[in-house]
């Protein structure tokens, strides 16, 4: 029985692992040309915007947003939210299990937590 | 009457030679190009992390996307499309003003003869796996005044936060676009900008929300900036 139940938890230990490499892919690919490789909101792109992109390790500014809030500026864009048209909506690009591996991510930058 | 069994097979030689020719840069393509690029689309089976990978551009649907005349210019005398390279990330630097691109890691384009540019460019127009898409559009060239193009282009619709509409103007990451109404098909800018998923699973150009209406604007907006 404790061999199953330690097989079941790396199981799942792996799972959370294989997601948060996922949602980091999917940062590397569509946020960083904007957000920055570290994420402080000065890609390469930064310099040429009229609004600079979000610092996703401001830790004040990120937990003001909830998670819910994230999901909906990913999937539909800055317009969503009454913010920038330079955040562009990514939920044609990107399923509903992305979204959430993506706002889990943008949490561990800013806040340090899965 | 011995001569014409010689004439036909000579005249059956004639026709199969554009064949043997063809295959013979389809080798040379393969040998010479697909190092960087895709030359079939098993990329898009694969996960999103192939994207980070990519060297170049897919070839895979050439045929679709490009202009000839373009293509055979461009590969004797080739420039830099994308500012920042093929994947920005992977060539940002972080610096006290924030990102930068390297520009030392960022690859050169060998430049080809006339003679295999051309032969090159003929056999990749023949790459047309997505016709079924060109012939979905109904996109018909228009014009558009440059200032109010410009507008919708930045201040409405965002694209100048990737890329340039002029030299030096616009995010770095995406495509130069004053170049694209010369380098690509018309029904191609059109069908990208609806829909770029349906080219590429693994774009970097999102998906927007623009109407027939709203993508003939912008692709007018590329004719204009392309003309001028």
């Amino acid at each position: 029985m404790k061999k199953i139940l330690l097989v079941s938890a790396l199981l799942a230990m792996a799972g959370v692992a294989q997601a948060a490499d996922h949602g980091e892919q999917l940062y590397e690919t569509y946020c960083m040309q904007c957000h920055g490789v570290q994420g402080h909101g000065n890609g390469v792109n930064a310099a040429h915007m009229s609004v600079q992109p979000r610092d996703h390790t401001d830790t004040k500014e990120m937990a003001a947003r909830t998670d819910d809030e994230l999901f909906k500026v990913i999937q539909q864009g800055g317009k969503a939210i009454n913010k920038s048209v330079l955040m562009p909506m990514w939920g044609g690009n990107l399923s509903d299990d992305d979204i959430h591996a993506l706002v889990a991510h943008l949490r561990q930058l800013c806040c340090g937590k899965d | 009457m011995k001569g014409i069994p010689g004439i036909a097979a000579l005249a059956a030689l004639a026709a199969m030679l554009p064949l043997a020719a063809q295959a013979d840069v389809a080798g040379d393509i393969q040998q010479q190009c697909a190092g960087c690029h895709a030359l079939s689309h098993d990329y898009a089976t694969q996960g999103i992390a192939e994207r980070a990978e990519r060297k170049a551009p897919p070839l895979d649907y050439a045929g679709n996307k490009f202009q000839r005349d373009w293509l055979v210019a461009w590969l004797q005398a080739p420039a830099r499309i994308r500012p920042a390279g093929m994947f920005a990330p992977r060539l940002a630097v972080t610096g006290p003003d924030g990102d930068v691109v390297d520009a030392d890691a960022l690859p050169a384009h060998p430049a080809l003869p006339a003679a295999q540019a051309e032969a090159m460019a003929d056999y990749l127009m023949t790459l047309k796996p997505f016709d079924a898409l060109i012939e979905a559009e109904s996109y018909e060239p228009g014009s558009i005044a440059l200032r109010m193009g410009k507008m919708n282009f930045g201040k409405f619709k965002g694209c100048d936060g990737c890329h340039q509409d002029e030299p030096g103007t616009g995010g770095v990451s995406g495509p130069e676009l004053y170049t694209a109404w010369a380098r690509l098909q018309p029904s191609f800018i059109s069908s990208y900008i609806a829909n770029p998923v349906a080219w590429d699973p693994h774009t970097m150009m999102p998906v927007g929300d623009a109407n027939a209406d709203a993508v003939a604007k912008l692709a007018n907006y590329l004719k204009a900036i392309g003309e001028k």
